[in-house]
């Protein structure tokens, strides 16, 4: 299969008062199309700074990163606020649902900024798949933890993605509910095909996926493919 | 365009539960654009109404004015001028009213012929303004008549002459009701103006005439033909054209106070709407972060936030604009003692346009500022609560903005004063008070960091430390409240400074009486009534009057033809008042040569002048100067040079001649004393009037009343105006404090968490409030005093003296507010528990 991600000797320093803080060094990898990863590693290990520039959110210091194929480094804000919206979802472990915004609308977000018609449609469908055909014109404000994650699960994959990431989807929400959220999100991972990196510190979670990819200081310390989860999934 | 309607549905639905959160910005908007129509309204209207009005208030086409009778030569030049005409004698007296046997400070009107022609004299019974043009009848002033309880039919005495009052006058011709504060109006008619005994040699009388022309003749044109003949006497000659530019220029003042009152409101508000736009994109940092995430533009995020800002502005704008539409009624009702007009407050379109236009620029303009930053709001904040966007980048649309906002403040200034000057001196003001006050913050934070005691208790140390903290408001506020303390204060300082000053002239020997007009024959007698009363003769002196002949070798006429003439019309035109002594008296100081004796025949005269005349007349020590003595020809020198001071009540003489030539020249006294008390002065008066008519008393104490008067009345149109300023500087310093909230939130609950008890988390937010509230009303303040300073020792040249009660009210004022809406606004944090806050902030 083809390399969906691709990061080459990929470095990021921060200033840190006087001195530079090195968070990432020289780090290698390669995604295939339909990949189920996991990022794990202590706090400060330079996970969410991996995922971040992977997303397209951040610049690195040095190194390339490749994204379905085209180098991400040379692209301007705009061209990968585009590639985001076409081919990325994101699930947050605080959610990131806009406050002012009902379910439905929040889910309907990515294809509205695309300019699609009836996305309405669609993002009702999603609701519905997720369990939350009755709270649609709800405030985020009004649901609970575990169904504000489900929203922000139909928002992620309402543009069919290529890509997911997930960055602690259950760091928030307790055993049960986040079960239920974890088990939503791999079959929707599944239907959609959508290529899937989770950023977790919850063995449990990382388990699930098919490659645990683990980082220490900064530096990736092992690469593991997981057979069990493979033939699982 | 399908994309420009999802932004404008995604600023619709944003805004839907954020709305409250900009009623700040609105209630800055609608303040500041109220204060700019009302104010330009009222302004616009005036000028309309002067235009109107400039015939009646003239009361003719033409008017020709003196302070002595007109040449003959003049004389005929007017009275050739195919016109109805008419005379008026006007000079200052006291009148004796037998009913309460009061006497009173008048001005007199003597009329011959229909004057007014154009308007009324309102009179109350209306027939009066006939029936006083005959006779021994006399209007009299609504204030006097109020004031001393008089009705028509009583008598009052003017100069040795007793008149029937046979109507009340309400209004006279162009003049304010301030001025009839100070001197209210009689009016009589020529004829009976003889038998007052008023009109003596060296009697201060304004002579007027006026003349009435057919409606097709051009009197603009008649005049500036005979321009030249009109300005070698000391004769104002002035048409309804005239009078309309001198109305506009005396009320530029106004125009001034009020164009500033109005551009204070509306920075401030400006100021206002930055500071609350900040507030709510830094309350929808995580809102843009995520839409930024999802694949928004960054133009398109500051899209969804302008269309949001610019449309809640134009609902502010529109809301303003009819508020200040409504309000511009309210001002003529203030001012109306001040006006010679009644201002009709018709719509002032102009006005509403400009306040429309200027209020929308500004408004975008300044919320522009925080909105461009919403570009740099990385998508990497959905993944971590701590991004600098700023670090290293420097934005140029920033400094963009800042010049297109230079640019429309100074536009608009240029075209509200009409000067590039006073608009580039205005905003050069506003950017140095700017400076000092965020650089005064500047070295207060650095100055705080560095010496707070260890040892500190630890709420004074947690509530210090709160001013320098990162993302910390004290420049913010400190330039907002500092900037309504400097405006505020200055304008109170002014008006102490002026009252002052007045109130001065009346301290310890000075003099503060007058008595003027006396004739040679009754000096010794009112000498001998002065000394009976106790009281001192401070001064007496003689006064002739005489004319200017020539200078330098030329006589007036030669210098007139003269182009290369630098001598100021003013001092060769002036009926001179002169005294004659060997001595300085002590309120004069010897500049230059020495004043030297007349040893009589053929000796040579050496007059001392005033420094301010002899520069106005160009002449040195030595130069000869020819004057006209009722007649007779006087050759003099310039002896000497006297600087003379102006403080206080007393004659002063810009010419004085020496002993031995003026004493057989027709001349009056004047004699200058000082009455301890109210009621003394006031039996002292009434002797003078009733024994000697023909003597105008001044006394300092009605003066000063009625300066007073006058002054508070300006003070409540200041306060008035500056309710504007500062009902929008508190809106900023909401806003400013709101902004505080957010920072401190946080931590207060943390705190909270970990145990703070409700005493203490007031306690630290009273401190870091208390110590902002008291650095910036002190900065403004500071600010306030040099300003004031300046403009007292440059532009009024007046003495220094400050009432500093107001001025510690003000300080104590601000610094109560900034406490007190500080404290309301983290009651949410002390009243409620923790979580509770949290949930409520992130909703």
């Amino acid at each position: 299969m083809a390399a969906i991600l691709t990061v080459e000797n990929l470095s990021m320093e921060y200033a840190s008062g006087n001195r530079q803080l090195s968070v990432l060094q020289s780090i290698n990898i390669s995604i295939e199309e339909g990949e189920t990863v996991a990022i794990t590693g202590p706090s400060g290990s330079g996970k969410t700074t991996l995922m971040g520039l992977c997303a397209a959110l951040d610049n690195p210091t040095s190194g390339a990163i490749t994204l379905f194929g085209n180098l991400v480094n040379p692209l301007s804000e705009d061209e990968r606020a585009i590639m985001r919206n076409k081919n990325i979802g994101f699930i947050f472990q605080n959610f990131q649902l806009l406050p002012s915004l009902t379910a439905i609308e929040n889910v309907m977000l990515p294809l509205e900024l695309q300019g699609v018609k009836g996305a309405e449609k669609e993002a009702a469908a999603l609701l519905d798949r997720v369990g939350l055909k009755d709270r649609m014109t709800h405030y985020p404000s009004q649901l609970s933890g575990g169904e504000q994650q489900r929203v922000a699960l139909a928002r992620a994959f309402i543009n069919k993605p290529k890509l997911l990431f997930a960055d602690e989807p259950t760091g928030n929400l307790d055993g049960d509910t986040g079960a239920t959220v974890e088990s939503l999100m791999f079959d929707l991972n599944r239907d959609f095909g959508t290529t899937l990196i989770i950023v977790t510190h919850n063995p449990e979670l990382a388990a699930k996926t098919g490659r645990v990819i683990q980082l220490k200081s900064g530096l990736v310390v092992s690469d593991t493919i997981n057979v069990s989860s493979t033939q699982s999934n | 365009m399908s994309h420009f309607l999802f932004l404008l549905r995604t600023a619709y639905k944003d805004s839907r539960k954020n709305r409250s959160k900009l009623a700040l910005f609105m209630s800055s908007i609608v303040l500041g654009v109220t204060a700019l129509v009302a104010i330009n309204s009222f302004n616009y209207n005036l000028r309309k109404e002067i235009d109107r009005e400039a015939a009646t208030l003239l009361g003719a086409d033409l008017a020709a004015s003196s302070n002595r009778p007109g040449e003959v030569e003049v004389m005929q030049i007017l009275d050739s001028l195919p016109a109805e005409k008419a005379r008026q004698m006007e000079l200052m007296s006291m009148a004796y009213i037998p009913k309460t046997d009061e006497t009173q400070f008048i001005r007199l009107k003597a009329i011959e012929g229909n004057f007014p022609f154009y308007g009324k004299i309102k009179t109350y019974p209306i027939e009066a303004a006939a029936t006083f043009r005959s006779g021994q009848n006399a209007l009299v002033d609504e204030s006097l008549m109020i004031a001393q309880g008089l009705v028509t039919g009583d008598s009052i005495k003017v100069g040795k002459s007793m008149f029937e009052i046979v109507g009340k006058l309400s209004g006279s011709i162009g003049s304010t009701g301030a001025v009839s504060t100070v001197a209210p109006a009689i009016y009589i008619n020529m004829a009976s103006l003889d038998s007052t005994g008023l009109v003596q040699p060296g009697s201060l009388i304004e002579y007027a005439y006026f003349y009435r022309v057919a409606e097709d003749f051009d009197v603009d044109k008649w005049k500036s033909t005979r321009k030249k003949l009109f300005r070698s006497d000391n004769l104002r000659v002035e048409t309804v054209q005239d009078r309309k530019q001198n109305l506009n220029q005396a009320f530029s003042f106004l125009n001034y106070f009020l164009n500033l009152v109005a551009i204070v409101a509306l920075l401030l508000g400006c100021i206002g709407v930055a500071s609350s736009v900040l507030i709510y994109v830094k309350s929808k940092t995580n809102s843009i972060a995520l839409l930024r995430c999802l694949g928004m533009k960054p133009w398109d995020a500051f899209l969804v936030y302008f269309i949001q800002i610019t449309l809640l502005g134009l609902i502010g704008v529109i809301a303003g604009a009819i508020i200040g539409a409504l309000i511009q009624s309210i001002l003529p009702l203030l001012l109306k003692d001040f006006l010679p007009v009644s201002v009709n407050m018709p719509l002032s379109p102009r006005a509403i346009i400009e306040g429309f236009v200027v209020g929308l620029s500004v408004t975008t303009l300044f919320s522009l500022l925080p909105l461009v930053t919403i570009r740099n709001i990385s998508p990497l904040r959905t993944l971590r609560a701590a991004v600098d966007e700023t670090a290293g980048k420097r934005d140029y649309l920033r400094y963009a903005i800042l010049a297109a906002i230079f640019l429309v403040l100074t536009g608009f200034l240029w075209i509200l004063t009409s000067s590039l000057v006073t608009a580039l001196a205005f905003v050069a003001g506003i950017v140095v008070a700017y400076f000092l006050l965020s650089g005064f913050a500047y070295l207060t934070i650095k100055l705080l960091r560095k010496s707070i005691p260890t040892n500190a208790g630890f709420v004074l140390k947690q509530g210090l430390s709160n001013l320098f903290r990162p993302d910390n408001q004290t420049q913010t506020i400190m330039v907002t409240i500092g900037m309504g303390a400097a405006v505020l204060t200055t304008l109170i300082i002014l008006q102490s400074i002026l009252l002052n000053n007045v109130s001065l002239m009346d301290k310890g020997k000075q003099p503060n009486m007058i008595l003027y007009g006396i004739e040679s024959n009754q000096i010794d007698s009112l000498k001998d009534l002065t000394i009976a009363y106790k009281l001192p003769v401070i001064q007496q002196v003689p006064v002739v009057t005489m004319k200017i002949d020539g200078w330098k070798g030329k006589t007036k006429a030669q210098w007139l033809e003269d182009t290369t003439m630098n001598s100021k019309k003013w001092a060769v035109n002036r009926e001179a008042r002169v005294s004659y002594r060997d001595t300085i008296s002590d309120d004069e100081k010897l500049i230059s040569g020495t004043l030297s004796n007349y040893k009589g025949g053929t000796d040579s005269i050496f007059v001392s002048l005033g420094t301010t005349f002899a520069e106005a007349l160009d002449v040195s020590l030595g130069d000869e100067i020819v004057f006209n003595v009722q007649g007779t020809r006087l050759v003099t020198y310039v002896g000497s040079m006297r600087e003379i001071e102006f403080r206080n009540l007393s004659t002063r003489f810009f010419i004085i001649f020496p002993n031995g030539v003026l004493e057989k020249a027709p001349q009056f006294q004047v004699l200058v004393t000082k009455t301890p008390d109210n009621t003394t002065m006031s039996k002292y008066r009434s002797a003078v009037v009733k024994s000697f008519p023909n003597v105008s008393v001044i006394d300092l104490t009605t003066i000063l009343q009625s300066v007073n008067d006058i002054l508070n009345k300006v003070a409540f149109i200041i306060q008035f105006m500056a309710l504007f300023s500062l009902l929008t500087g508190m809106i900023v310093l909401i806003s400013s404090l709101m902004l505080s909230k957010y920072q401190r939130l946080k931590e207060s609950i943390l705190l909270r968490t970990i145990g703070a008890t409700k005493s203490q988390i007031i306690r630290i937010n009273a401190t870091e409030y208390a110590f902002l509230g008291t650095l910036s009303a002190g900065t403004g303040v500071g600010i306030a005093l040099i300003t004031s300073f300046l403009i007292t020792k440059f532009q009024l040249d007046l003495d220094y003296n400050i009432s500093w009660l107001p001025v510690l009210g003000i300080m104590v004022g601000l610094i109560l507010i900034t406490v007190v809406v500080g404290m309301l606004n983290s009651r949410d944090v002390v009243n409620n528990p923790p979580l509770e806050v949290l949930r409520k902030e992130n909703e």
